[in-house]
């Protein structure tokens, strides 16, 4: 791919064509604030706040969205510069709570540390009203508190280019624009899937799982690969006093690039449930050699007991191997599972066609 | 012969069939037409041709004329005789004037307002005599309430469709942008981005895409921008309900020139009747080999689709415009990528107003050259304004660029009625400034206009006299502005929104001279941090009332008075002892019992219950009522 070479704030970086200039910026490690941009969604130009100034370009051009060109030159700090973006702050501060104590968002607030950084302090100039709405909470995973929100649009876009799925969209006009699910109903009874996308890209408290209210920020991260299915999606595992507290994609990994479906971000309360099985569990009579039709099912034979792998797989074999001599291969069947990896599918498929001998086996994700 | 001579010449033979030997009577029946009672006329016409068997003639409806305060009109014309036009008329002064030109030989009437094109009648001034007329010049209304807008025959009749047929039998397209681009058309939408740099721009990426990519379906898109939404502005309307195949014709040379393949007409879908005028007259071309495949037997095919916007200011913002079209909620996306390199469905695409592709058709038949000879040295040719406001004569103008602000509002416009003072007088719409009368000598131009702190804009033109407030003004654009702001970037949907807080502020009374500081912090802040041109010109309207007009700001806010007499909280009604002869009118006409008194005993308003809402200075006989102790 064609190079190209640019100047920022006097550093020399050389990025690919195609990239833009808060590209280059990020590439040559100088800090351009933003709350809109995601280095993984297309430019969209809402917070105003990555607004430089190039040799040769009117105005203000905004980094997200120009192209960086051939020996551009790019200061990202002026007196003009500073004061455009410090309306911008103040106005999107003056259209926010600012208690944020009480907000689920403290201390990893994208909208906290970028007015920190622009300078925008309590004395904001401009004052007037609020936007108020009701908390969302008909999502089984995740809350949205509309009045956290500051409309820069990721979750729209997380949506629409990630997820595909297109469950919100920018609604109303002017100071009452929000963002909605269709008709404006709780976003529970969208078409939403609750991958979660949206919450993870949020910059403030707006949108926020439903697991972080109890727990605060965790105190351990553990990298690791999503158990749900074969595709192997890399997970962050948030980690605090030894139990998850939460799940988020790993951008870094290449897979899923921190994107996951519902069960990989919501779907990790089993792990530590009370009622989860960590231990093979076999019917009584099984473990005594009895037969079924000798057993009374009210009986204590009939009740689940622990025991070991070896147990347990000898067992199974045994009667596998019983019922095949007795009614026939094609007495048995296999379903295997998204959660296995691929070589043990394949394994699945020897057992049942060249050692138990049927063709009757099929797979969850066929359902 | 050619398919056009054909065409021409089947035009000019219906056109005179028609017209032969039967008389013509034409009703203005624009939406203006219509809103001012046209219809009935039609139907008082109709009538009267019914009831009276010797009257031979052809009611027909005709697009607006642009004389406004005279409408409903009534054209009539006789074969052999100069055309008449009457107006304002009623439907009884129709069937008289019908009755005494068609029977009597009788053609005065009080109500003649002139004859066109001649000066048959001593009696009747010359169409051109008219102060309203005479310093107009007339290139983009050129047919307006002349040809009948749903008969493609009196469009080519009127060298219609020439400019085409040039264009496409007799040049190249990179011929027709050089044409263009010597003629100096700026864009009519408002920025006057040169509509020939447009052009090349977008040829030379469509030349790219398609020797880089042989097999896509379509590689160019030319859009006419009829999204016309700024307040008082309906000069786009005019030319679409008078004249579709103007703006047809024009898309259609822009095709051929910049090699696109289809074309999109973006027209708001509160213009109803322009809308079924476009269809018809999209049908009509295709009809006539004029639109669709191999255009007047040549090589070159492009068709035209008609799409109605659902009512978003915004979307005359051409990337929302785009994103209207594809489907998606209005809202602009930042440039670079200009349209003109990846636009529509990501294609090379030119977005023109209706009235830069009305005047193409004339730059093509006539040339550049006898076009660019109107207007200034850097604006050239006529703008169209819809004169309205505080002004004697309103109506749709056009005027050669270069031309003040004084001849536009006092020869054309006839002044300020009521002998009333001029106070502002408002370009641009809510993108545009109110500049006041130290500024009437200012030619209309762009630069002039942008130097002033305004813009050209699309044509709105609203005057304004010393009974209006400017804050209120400012407040009532801000409104506008706000509402109207899609909500996607931070400076328009919150900038605005703490202006108007402020203005509001200050016309109720509460202002603080600090809010003056906020206001001329927020607004430079606001024009060059938004994202598209609704944001970035938002504050020009509080702009140019603060640089003109500061003292109107500072009188609300330190003497807590409104000079205009307009914001309620800052004024008081009173009833004046000597003028008040006591006649209960607007006693009883107060909807909240304020006033006291009884029959010949002076009238008396209680402040604390008064709500300002004027009905008992607009019914008093005797101007006994006051506001704040004047005589408004």
């Amino acid at each position: 791919m064609k190079k190209i070479t640019l100047t920022i704030d006097h550093k020399k970086i050389e990025v690919p064509e195609g990239s833009t200039v808060l590209d280059a910026a990020r590439a040559a490690e100088v800090y351009i604030p933003t709350l809109c941009d995601d280095p993984l969604l297309e430019p969209f130009g809402a917070c105003r706040l990555c607004i430089v100034e190039i040799d040769g370009y009117r105005g203000l051009p905004t980094a997200c969205s120009t192209p960086a060109a051939d020996g551009m030159q790019v200061r990202t700090s002026s007196a003009m510069i500073e004061t455009n973006r410090k309306t911008s702050m103040n106005l999107l501060l003056s259209d926010h709570p600012l208690d944020c104590q009480h907000c689920v968002a403290n201390m990893r607030c994208d909208l906290q540390y970028v007015a920190a950084y622009v300078g925008v302090r309590g004395d904001n100039p401009y004052q007037g009203e609020k936007r108020s709405y009701e908390l969302d909470d008909s999502n089984a995973f995740y809350n949205r508190d509309l009045d956290m929100c500051i409309l820069c649009g990721k979750c729209v876009r997380a949506c629409d280019e990630i997820q595909g799925r297109q469950a919100i969209s920018f609604g109303y006009r002017g100071f009452s624009t929000k963002i909605t699910a269709p008709f404006d109903l709780p976003i529970w009874e969208s078409n939403c899937e609750s991958c979660g996308r949206c919450v993870d890209m949020c910059p403030t408290g707006a949108l926020f799982d439903k697991s972080q209210l109890k727990h605060g920020l965790p105190t351990g991260e553990t990298k690791t690969t999503c158990p749900y299915c074969g595709v192997g999606c890399g997970l962050i595992v948030e980690t605090k006093n030894g139990e998850i507290i939460g799940v988020r994609g790993d951008r870094e990994n290449s897979v899923n690039e921190g994107h996951t479906c519902v069960k990989g971000r919501y779907g990790w309360e089993y792990v530590q449930h009370p009622d989860r099985v960590k231990k093979p569990l076999i019917r009584k009579y099984l473990l005594e050699g009895k037969k079924k039709s000798e057993i009374d099912k009210s009986s204590s034979d009939w009740e689940w007991a622990e025991t070991s792998w070896d147990t347990a797989l000898d067992i199974t074999a045994s009667n596998l191997a019983q019922i095949r001599d007795s009614h026939g291969a094609d007495s048995i069947g296999f379903l295997t599972s998204a959660k296995c990896l691929n070589e043990e599918n394949y394994l699945m498929n020897k057992l049942a066609r060249q050692v138990i001998g049927t063709n009757n086996i099929d797979h969850c994700a066929r359902l | 012969m050619s398919n056009y001579v054909a065409i021409r010449k089947w035009a000019d033979e219906e056109v005179s069939s028609q017209r032969a030997d039967k008389a013509r009577i034409a009703i203005g029946l624009g939406t203006c037409g219509i809103a001012a009672g046209g219809n009935a006329i039609l139907e008082a016409a109709e009538r009267t041709l019914a009831n009276n068997e010797e009257i031979k003639a052809d009611v027909v409806s005709v697009g607006c004329i642009g004389i406004c305060y005279k409408e409903p009109l009534l054209d009539i014309e006789i074969p052999g005789q100069p055309r008449l036009s009457y107006g304002p008329v009623t439907p009884g002064e129709t069937k008289k004037i019908l009755e005494n030109v068609f029977i009597h030989n009788i053609y005065e009437h009080k109500k003649a307002l002139a004859v066109i094109d001649d000066d048959a009648f001593s009696e009747i001034p010359s169409w051109n005599e008219i102060p309203f007329f005479a310093p107009q010049e007339r290139t983009v209304l050129r047919n307006c309430g002349f040809i009948d807008p749903e008969k493609i025959e009196d469009y080519i009749a009127n060298d219609g469709y020439a400019g085409l047929s040039r264009a496409l039998l007799d040049m190249t397209p990179e011929a027709v942008v050089k044409e263009t681009l010597d003629a100096g058309l700026r864009g009519r939408g408002g920025a006057g981005f040169p509509a020939g740099r447009k052009w090349t721009i977008a040829a030379d990426n469509i030349h790219t895409l398609r020797e880089s990519q042989p097999d896509l379906p379509s590689y160019g898109y030319v859009i006419c921008n009829a999204d016309e939404g700024d307040p008082g502005a309906f000069m786009n309307r005019s030319v679409l309900e008078g004249d579709p195949h103007s703006v047809i014709e024009g898309m259609i040379i822009a095709g051929y020139a910049i090699g696109a393949d289809y074309g999109y007409i973006y027209c708001r879908a509160e213009y109803p009747l322009a809308i079924d005028r476009l269809k018809l007259a999209l049908e009509q071309a295709r009809e006539k080999n004029l639109l669709g495949e191999n255009i007047l037997g040549t090589d070159f095919s492009f068709d035209i689709k008609l799409k109605e916007g659902a009512g978003a200011f915004v979307c005359g913002e051409e990337t929302s415009l785009i994103a209207s079209i594809e489907g998606d909620r209005g809202m602009p996306m930042p440039r670079p990528p200009y349209p003109a390199q990846s636009g529509l469905w990501g294609i090379p695409t030119i977005i023109n107003n209706v009235e830069t592709l009305n005047n193409i058709p004339v730059i093509l038949s006539k040339g550049a050259a006898i076009w660019a000879e109107k207007g200034t040295e850097k604006s050239k040719g006529t703008k169209t304004f819809a004169l309205t406001g505080k002004v004697e004569n309103t109506g749709l103008i056009e005027v050669e660029l270069g031309m003040s602000l004084r001849q536009v509002i006092y020869d054309i416009g006839g002044g300020i009625p009521d002998g009333k003072e001029f106070k502002a007088a408002q370009t641009g719409g809510p993108s545009g400034g109110c500049l006041p009368k130290e500024q009437l000598d200012l030619t209309i131009d762009y630069e002039a206009l942008a130097e002033a702190g305004s813009i050209m804009g699309s044509g709105g033109l609203v005057i304004m006299d010393e009974s209006t407030c400017m804050v209120d003004v400012a407040r009532y654009f801000l409104t506008f502005t706000q509402f109207e702001s899609c909500g996607k970037c931070v400076p328009c949907r919150l900038g605005t929104k703490r202006m108007l807080e402020i203005l509001t502020r200050i016309t109720e009374g509460k202002g603080k001279i600090e809010d003056l500081d906020a206001l001329e912090e927020l607004a430079p802040s606001i024009r060059d941090s938004s994202l598209c041109g609704l944001g970035q010109s938002a504050p020009n309207p509080v702009l140019t009332t603060l640089k003109y007009f500061r003292s109107e700001y500072e009188a609300h806010i330190l003497d807590g008075r409104c000079p205009a007499g307009q914001c309620k909280a800052l004024i008081t009604y009173t009833i004046d002892k000597v003028d008040c002869v006591g006649c209960v009118v607007c006693l009883r006409a107060c909807p909240v019992d304020a006033i006291t008194g009884a029959k010949k005993e002076i009238h008396i308003i209680d402040t604390d219950i008064c709500t300002r809402c004027d009905t008992c200075r607009q019914v008093c006989k005797f101007d006994a009522v006051l506001i704040d102790g004047n005589l408004l």
